[in-house]
């Protein structure tokens, strides 16, 4: 799926949560919806996209999320 | 006029605490205080005559026809207007009034066209009834004095007609022009034997009008009545059923001859709507029987090849097949199901039941995904349950009102009747505050007798930043609720929230240059709403179809929860639905990531319940929402898809995008009783059958449950229930059901807050308002009452953040959309009955300052661009608008307003940005090319349907 619509809707979520005053349940809210309401080929994809290094554009705590929650994100093959 | 079939109380029902005891007719008789005599006496079966007085109006007390004696007093009071007291004896029959009465008939009928035989009201009139009650025999003036015999017919309403040469001027159609609609089009003009009943100085087309239908209701006589009972007689049977509409869900009498509808009546014991309807449901069914339904099942291979019509079991073998072809070839997840929002509970349950059990995932949504999705999320998030807390009668008890993002007059006409009601107040009473938030003056923000005491008209997109800053007054003014805070809320998150709220940042002086509103404004409107002993907040798509949807509900919860105003009567946050259905089919289990009773799929005993039941494993991953299903299509990964009820083609945001996604599929199964714009993609038509032609339930906006029922046989043969139960079928999944009281059934043995209901218990109830179960076993008209469904209440913070929709120098006009009243959503019903007279095409509302440096006249084609394409539409130019700011409608294909609307979405749900699109409008326009190539697509379409070459879109 396009990456780019990928990451602006990641971003907006983000954008949400940013105004938690603690950065890890910022982060961990992040993490939760994309686990809850994204499809697993959408999560599968962002994923790949933060380990090809194309993280450019991405809100630092959807980077945070994707990193620091990968293992639950992750979906199964 | 109402069938005299069903009884006439004459006067409203009162409450009160104390009951008064009087004698009628030498028997006791109990009532409320205030009750009228008129109505204690048909409590104990006498009928005493009347004309005009009827139950749905305040006593007016002209005709003098229901005089009774009381002893101990002189003369004969009016029963209709005379009120119960203890001790009272009254006698309703005597000579004297026997006299008295006939004297009266007289009178009218001296001046009454006698051709009762010819009249389309003979068998169901009040006068005829009366004449014959009060056994008049003879008229002594003659029938030569002078009369009102030659009077005019106005037909220029295409739905009824007024007859002056009728009319005893009861002024019922008046009151209930007034009290009911709250429209005051009529008006009784002249004096004594002169007056005669006008809609002004014009006809009723050209007048104040809204055409709901009530005069024509409370019309004793034939001078109001439906032009569908001049055609075809008067019914002879009735059936309740619930309009298919709008989310207020209007219960009505289907009244019938043999299997014909010839009027829908509303029905007075429905509780959302008390016998009150608008020209919608009331008038425009006459699409269920036009001659553009589908009535065979069609298939073809590609979508340039013509139509094949064939049997219901070649279309469900090959459906079945082209599923079963792809998902081997591309997996289990590239084909899905999208419910609709205008069918059944019982049928979007089968729906989701299918994809989830039959094609083995989650890839199922609905059309509320574009509509009410945030508020699913957002009072789930904020509440614990994704629902309005109220029912529609609260609102009598309601000190302030807050409307935001919503226009109930046109959209949701008969509650916005109730609420017109609610702030006129009573005689004598006040009425209650309004706060209107919204971009464009909606009628609401002046209407007679009503006129909202602020009107926040605010940017398109700021709607957060308003309620933050109303909220800030509330918090820094000492104006919160602390002790209800306290005891109901999660006080953590309220602390956070509040020193958040607070910030210098949120006040409505920082933010008023983002949301166009005078600080003072929002400083007075917080603090009315904040005062008010009740206040209740009413919202819209202008509050959800935005990028912060999801936020502003939440902060619209927030708003509710700081000012103490969840969990009673009179207050709450109220979300108006905008289709029949859109609060059952979410409840229905329709979300990608929810069961039926919004219980997540990654919840393992929920899973384990629907999979015990279901015989099939679910998947524990959310599927795919509509607009991912159509970027997956266009990827490549989602090939095929079930789309029963709905019109994405038309009514989905970037109409290019959505095409292109739809050209994409290699199996697109459309269910739907029209060849409507996304079946012009389709694959497969399976005909679709009218909420006549089935049984069911709709859920409305207020958790209402009501029945549905067929009252003619389906056109094409099968039930939309019947057609999903046979597909499954054909691909090895069985769901044998006889009746959808049996999915009723399985729908409450599986979800916690439908275990109460039946269709043996709507039955004896009418409706039942969900949650209920064991602890609620005739439903719950008001939610949250001693707790939060989610244990305490729980603030969020709702920064605001503007769309990244910006207008420019290349689009410096925002564009809004919205809805009218007399077309429901993508317009395949309404365009297809007599409402098209009111709104023949979409236009687009610009404001004389813009249109002037524009050089745009009222009426003229303009060219919409934005940067997503470009369509024209005609202008109508208009003060209502703010300058900066145009609004159109959806409701005609060929006007490509979606077209023009962008991919930008809701960042919790992806919700569809539908009221903020940065365009530019210019003079001088022809048809863009998209509205060039959606007519020939169109027409060729057209074309493939089988012996329909020459079809249009005329009845
Ligand atoms: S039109 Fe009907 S309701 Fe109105 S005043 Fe005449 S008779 Fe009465
Ligand atoms: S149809 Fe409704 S709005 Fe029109 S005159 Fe009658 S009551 Fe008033
Ligand atoms: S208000 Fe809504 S439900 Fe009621 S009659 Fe009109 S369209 Fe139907
Ligand atoms: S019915 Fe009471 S005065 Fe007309």
């Amino acid at each position: 799926m396009d990456g780019t619509k990928l990451v602006h809707m990641a971003n907006q979520i983000a954008a949400f949560f940013a105004a938690e005053p603690d950065r890890n349940v910022a982060i961990e809210g992040v993490a939760t919806h994309l686990k809850r309401f994204w499809e697993p080929r959408m999560r599968r994809e962002i994923l790949a996209m933060v380990d090809s290094g194309q993280v450019k554009g991405m809100h630092e705590l959807v980077l945070a999320a994707l990193q620091g929650h990968r293992q639950n994100l992750q979906p199964a093959p | 006029m109402y069938s005299n079939k069903v009884l006439d109380h004459g006067t409203k029902a009162q409450e009160s605490a104390t009951q008064v005891t009087l004698q009628i007719d030498g028997s006791n008789v109990t009532v409320p205080a205030g009750t009228s005599l008129m109505r204690a006496a048909v409590d104990k079966g006498v009928k005493i005559p009347k004309l005009c007085a009827t139950d749905s109006l305040d006593a007016f007390g002209s005709c003098r026809l229901c005089i009774v004696e009381v002893e101990g007093r002189r003369g004969f009071p009016a029963s209709c207007t005379t009120p119960c007291e203890n001790g009272m004896k009254v006698k309703t029959q005597s000579k004297k009034l026997a006299e008295l009465r006939r004297g009266v008939m007289e009178l009218y009928i001296s001046d009454h066209p006698l051709d009762c035989l010819t009249c389309p009201a003979n068998g169901n009139c009040e006068l005829q009834d009366m004449a014959g009650v009060t056994g008049l025999r003879e008229v002594r003036y003659g029938y030569d004095g002078e009369n009102h015999l030659t009077g005019e017919k106005d037909t220029s309403n295409p739905y009824f007609t007024f007859d002056a040469t009728k009319c005893i001027v009861c002024s019922r159609c008046v009151r209930a022009c007034e009290e009911i609609q709250g429209t005051f089009a009529l008006t009784v003009q002249g004096r004594g034997f002169d007056s005669k009943i006008a809609p002004g100085p014009t006809d009723f087309m050209s007048s104040e009008c809204v055409s709901c239908g009530a005069c024509v209701q409370a019309c004793p006589t034939a001078t109001l009545m439906e032009k569908s009972i001049y055609d075809q007689g008067q019914p002879d049977h009735a059936v309740v059923t619930t309009c298919a509409y709008c989310g207020v869900g209007c219960a009505f009498r289907a009244e019938m001859k043999g299997n014909e509808v010839v009027r829908m009546v509303p029905h007075k014991d429905g509780k959302a709507n008390h016998g009150h309807s608008c020209v919608k449901g009331r008038f425009a069914f006459g699409y269920a029987t036009h001659k553009d339904r589908l009535k065979t099942p069609m298939i073809r291979r590609k979508i340039t090849d013509p139509w094949q019509e064939v049997s219901w079991e070649e279309a469900f073998a090959y459906a079945a097949s082209e599923i079963q072809r792809i998902q081997k070839q591309y997996g289990r997840t590239s084909v899905g199901g999208i419910t609709s929002s205008r069918c059944t509970n019982e049928e979007t349950f089968l729906v989701q039941k299918l994809v989830r059990a039959a094609f083995g995932n989650n890839n199922v949504d609905t059309c509320a995904r574009v509509c009410h999705s945030p508020t699913g999320y957002g009072l789930k998030q904020t509440l614990g349950e994704s629902a309005g807390t109220q029912d529609f009668d609260s609102v009598d008890h309601t000190d302030c009102i807050i409307v935001i993002g919503a226009n109930p007059t046109d959209g949701h006409p008969v509650f916005a009747s109730r609420m017109k009601r609610r702030l006129r107040g009573r005689p004598g009473t006040e009425g209650a505050g309004l706060i209107v938030i919204d971009p464009r003056r909606i009628d609401l923000v002046r209407t007679p007798h009503v006129e909202a005491e602020f009107h926040l008209q605010l940017k398109p997109g700021a709607n957060v930043a308003v309620l933050n800053a109303l909220a800030h007054v509330i918090v820094t003014e000492g104006l919160a609720k602390e002790d209800y805070i306290a005891q109901r809320c999660d006080v953590g998150e309220y602390a956070k929230w509040r020193t958040f709220i607070a910030l210098p940042k949120n006040s409505p002086e920082a933010l008023e240059n983002d949301t166009g509103v005078p600080a003072a404004q929002i400083r007075g409107a917080a603090r009315l709403f904040a005062s008010a002993p009740n206040g209740a907040i009413y919202y819209g798509l202008g509050v959800t179809e935005h990028s912060q949807g999801s936020t502003t509900v939440m902060a619209i919860a927030n708003l509710a929860m700081v000012t103490g105003n969840i969990g009673r009567t009179g207050v709450g946050v109220n979300p108006l639905r905008g289709q029949n259905n859109v609060q059952g089919s979410c409840d229905m289990g329709s979300f990608p990531h929810e069961l039926p009773g919004y219980r997540h799929v990654s919840d393992a005993s929920t899973r384990a319940l629907f999979q015990a039941a279901w015989g099939r494993p679910i998947d524990s991953e959310p599927g795919l929402r509509i607009p991912n299903m159509f970027d997956a299509a266009v990827d490549g990964s989602f090939k095929a898809l079930y789309v029963q009820g709905e019109d994405i083609a038309q009514s989905d945001p970037d109409t290019q995008h959505v095409q292109k996604a739809l050209e994409a599929l290699e199996c697109l199964i459309v269910q739907d009783i029209f060849l409507n714009e996304t079946a012009k993609y389709a694959h497969v038509l399976l005909p679709g059958s009218s909420f006549l032609e089935k049984d069911g339930t709709f859920t409305n906006a207020e958790r209402r449950i009501s029945p549905v029922r067929k009252v003619m046989p389906p056109l094409a043969g099968l039930a939309d229930w019947e057609v999903t139960v046979a597909f499954a079928a054909a691909l090895g999944y069985q769901m044998p059901y006889s009746h959808p009281s049996e999915i009723m059934d399985e729908i409450a043995r599986l979800t916690p807050t439908f275990t109460g209901v039946s269709y043996a218990k709507l039955d004896k109830l009418g409706s039942i308002q969900w949650p209920c179960n064991a602890g609620a076993p005739d439903g719950t008209p008001v939610m949250h009452e001693n707790e939060f469904v989610r244990g305490k209440g729980r603030f969020f913070i709702t920064e605001f953040l503007a769309t990244e929709e910006r207008t420019s120098r290349k689009f410096p006009l925002i564009l809004t959309t919205g809805r009218i009243l007399s077309q429901y959503n993508v317009g395949a019903q309404t365009r297809r009955t007599e409402n098209k007279v009111w709104h023949d095409q979409d236009v687009l509302e610009i404001h004389p300052h813009d249109a002037e440096l524009r050089g745009i006249k009222h009426g003229e084609l303009v060219a919409l661009h934005s940067r997503k394409g470009d369509t024209a539409l005609r202008a109508v130019v208009t003060e209502r608008m703010q300058p900066g700011v145009v609004y159109t409608t959806f409701h005609h294909p060929e006007s490509g307003v979606n077209v023009v609307t962008t991919e930008n979405s809701d960042w919790a749900t992806n919700c569809p940005e539908y009221k903020v699109t940065a365009v530019q409008v210019t003079a001088h326009a022809k048809k863009s090319e998209w509205q060039k190539d959606y007519e020939s697509f169109s027409s060729s379409q057209e074309g493939f349907l089988p012996g329909t070459a020459t079809r249009g879109e005329t009845n």
